[in-house]
């Protein structure tokens, strides 16, 4: 205690300096934290987060019995699994061919292009799920019935948003994440690509033995990343491309959309709290473990 | 890198031909699937309502008409006043989250404090574990009482520790020995931070500034949670209103066999987008360069 009131001393400035960022990440970030306890009471409005009684573990006993947990935890991680290896590999073929052309205008202009999407809310991906797939005058269905084929209503069909939930994240995050990649691609001294070059190998043998090595450490990194959010859906994604369809639900949703649609509707707070915890709490868990093991393995790539 | 290469001039092999055709047909691929939404989405805004009915959407305006702007423009003020909402929400909180954020990172970059690594810490563990949205949505209502507050719109975004990163990065590219001399010829700590590393963080600030920025104008999920008062919505919310009001009058429409040609909801819904969105896609080209910048110096761990 004496040796931070020194320190307050000598650096009265730096900790007036940090006051806002920690006065409001205090307030905004870890204060909720403390109605984690709802997970495990009966919540009451007129009691409040503090006042409400306790009932163990019924809220989660309650959330995995109706089979609903299982449901929205398998749905979470599998969505997460497809879009991450879906989206980087994407990201990465398209690194590759950007750092591969010669055209400098084309490969200035389809870079912009393709990092659009990242500038857009997910309300306007939203407007362009509904006028690609939307029955009576979307663009898909107009193409359709212009071949002469039969219009087809996506929203009675579960089975293709997997597919379309996947193609929209990849679309969104390409432009992103290939910067990433192209940045690292970029790095690597143009040296060694004459050298290679010089001794016959051709442009296949260059990608594999130079290009993908040098960016491997940046995939690695941004699996490690991700891995540690595997149990986050993308609220905003889901709940813009689904929207309020009834009928994917079972196909579409993840722990975050269940959550907010019983928050909504007021519909058992404390199983809902106890879903939100589980999720917390076992990503909190996977980030440790992965960590650790990452640590043990090469303690270049571990997180912290 | 690949340009290098071009200066040998070795002939192409056939595969390598082959690679470069399906390099550029793959980009031209993306790039167009990139770009088409937008095109699809200005061109129905500019049809008119009974070709989108009849015709669906296209790549190209269907009975040109400028109806749904006009309908838009007849009664601007709930556009101006969600523009005013968007606007003022932008400018504040980029503004204070900015100061907040390189001020945070000056800290935990200067080596001479002791706690800038339990500080880091602080800020840190966020990333790792959070109330999750149960919590968060309860304790904001009913404790920080938020509710058609506009501190809802502004405060939970206002601080991001991955921005936090990157702009720790940019604060240390600047030499120590510069902070010491100020220190040596009598200049206090606010005076260093705010007359000498302030103007050398331009691009840092700019980076963080553009990223927060765009924040808060894409931001739509704190105004679903926390606004009921319509006067309060930022343009992404109002927009996704109108959609959800459009599309559950389509489909009683559609279900009673009623026609409702008179209100050309489709078009404008894609005018109230392209108005929404315009902003950003024309600053899109001059500000690019400082997202790349952003992105990368992120995706250095740090």
């Amino acid at each position: 205690m004496k040796a931070f009131m020194e320190e307050v001393k000598k650096n009265k400035a730096l900790f007036v300096m940090a006051a806002p960022a920690v006065l409001l990440v205090l307030v905004m970030q870890y204060l909720p934290m403390s109605g984690l306890v709802l997970a495990f009471k009966n919540y009451r409005y007129d009691m409040g987060v503090f006042g409400s009684d306790w009932n163990g573990l019924a809220n989660f006993s309650y959330l995995f019995s109706s089979g609903t947990g299982w449901l929205i935890t398998r749905n979470t991680i599998l969505y997460n699994l497809l879009n991450l290896i879906t989206s980087q590999m994407l990201a990465v073929l398209i690194a590759i061919f950007i750092t591969e052309m010669n055209g400098k205008i084309f490969k200035k202009v389809s870079q912009s292009v393709i990092f659009l999407p990242y500038f857009i809310s997910w309300v306007i991906v939203g407007v362009f799920v509904y006028n690609i797939f939307n029955y009576e005058t979307g663009l898909m269905n107009g193409l359709l019935t212009a071949v002469g084929l039969e219009a087809v209503n996506m929203y009675d069909k579960p089975g293709a948003w997997p597919v379309i939930i996947c193609i929209f994240n990849s679309w969104k995050w390409c432009g992103y994440n290939s910067v990433i990649y192209i940045a690292a691609i970029t790095g690597v001294d143009s040296e060694i690509y004459e050298a290679a070059s010089i001794d016959g190998a051709t442009i296949f043998q260059r990608i594999r033995a130079i290009t993908l090595p040098s960016i491997k450490p940046t995939i690695i990194t941004m699996l490690l990343l991700q891995v540690g959010r595997i149990l986050r859906g993308d609220f905003e994604m889901f709940y813009q491309i689904v929207g309020n369809n009834g009928q994917l639900y079972n196909a579409t949703d993840v722990i975050d959309t269940y959550v907010f649609r019983s928050l909504m509707q007021n519909s058992n707070i404390g199983m809902t709290a106890a879903a939100s915890f589980y999720q917390s709490a076992l990503c909190f868990i996977i980030i440790m473990v992965v960590n650790a093991v990452v640590k043990r393995i090469d303690a270049d790539y571990a997180l912290f | 890198m690949a340009n290098n290469m071009q200066g040998v001039k070795i002939k192409m092999s056939p595969s390598t031909k082959l690679f470069y055709v399906i390099c550029y047909v793959v980009v031209t691929i993306v790039a167009l699937a990139c770009l088409l939404p937008f095109i699809m989405l200005i061109s129905g805004s500019f049809s008119s309502e009974q070709a989108i009915r009849f015709q669906g959407y296209g790549l190209l305006p269907r009975e040109f008409s400028t109806a749904a702007y006009e309908l838009i423009f007849k009664t601007p003020i709930t556009v101006i006043r969600a523009y005013g909402v968007s606007i003022f929400i932008t400018v504040a909180g980029t503004a204070l989250g900015l100061l907040f954020t390189t001020m945070t990172a000056y800290v935990i970059a200067r080596q001479d404090f002791k706690y800038r690594n339990q500080l880091s810490f602080f800020f840190y563990f966020t990333t790792l574990f959070n109330g999750g949205m149960v919590c968060t949505y309860i304790f904001y209502i009913q404790y920080l009482h938020l509710k058609d507050n506009m501190l809802a719109l502004i405060l939970p975004s206002m601080f991001n520790v991955f921005y936090l990163l990157i702009m720790r990065t940019f604060v240390a590219a600047i030499p120590t020995a510069l902070i010491e001399s100020a220190k040596i010829d009598g200049a206090g700590e606010y005076k260093i931070f705010f007359r000498i590393i302030l103007p050398l963080l331009k691009s840092g600030l700019a980076t963080i500034g553009l990223f927060l920025a765009l924040g808060y104008w894409n931001d739509w999920y704190n105004a679903m949670l926390y606004m009921n008062d319509e006067k309060r919505y930022p343009l992404q919310y109002m927009l996704y209103s109108l959609m959800q009001k459009t599309q559950a009058m389509a489909a009683i429409a559609s279900q009673a066999n009623i026609q409702m040609i008179d209100m050309p909801s489709n078009s404008l819904k894609l005018a109230m987008a392209v108005v929404a969105t315009g902003p950003i896609v024309l600053v899109y080209p001059f500000v690019q360069k400082y997202f790349v910048k952003g992105v990368t110096v992120g995706s250095v761990k740090g």
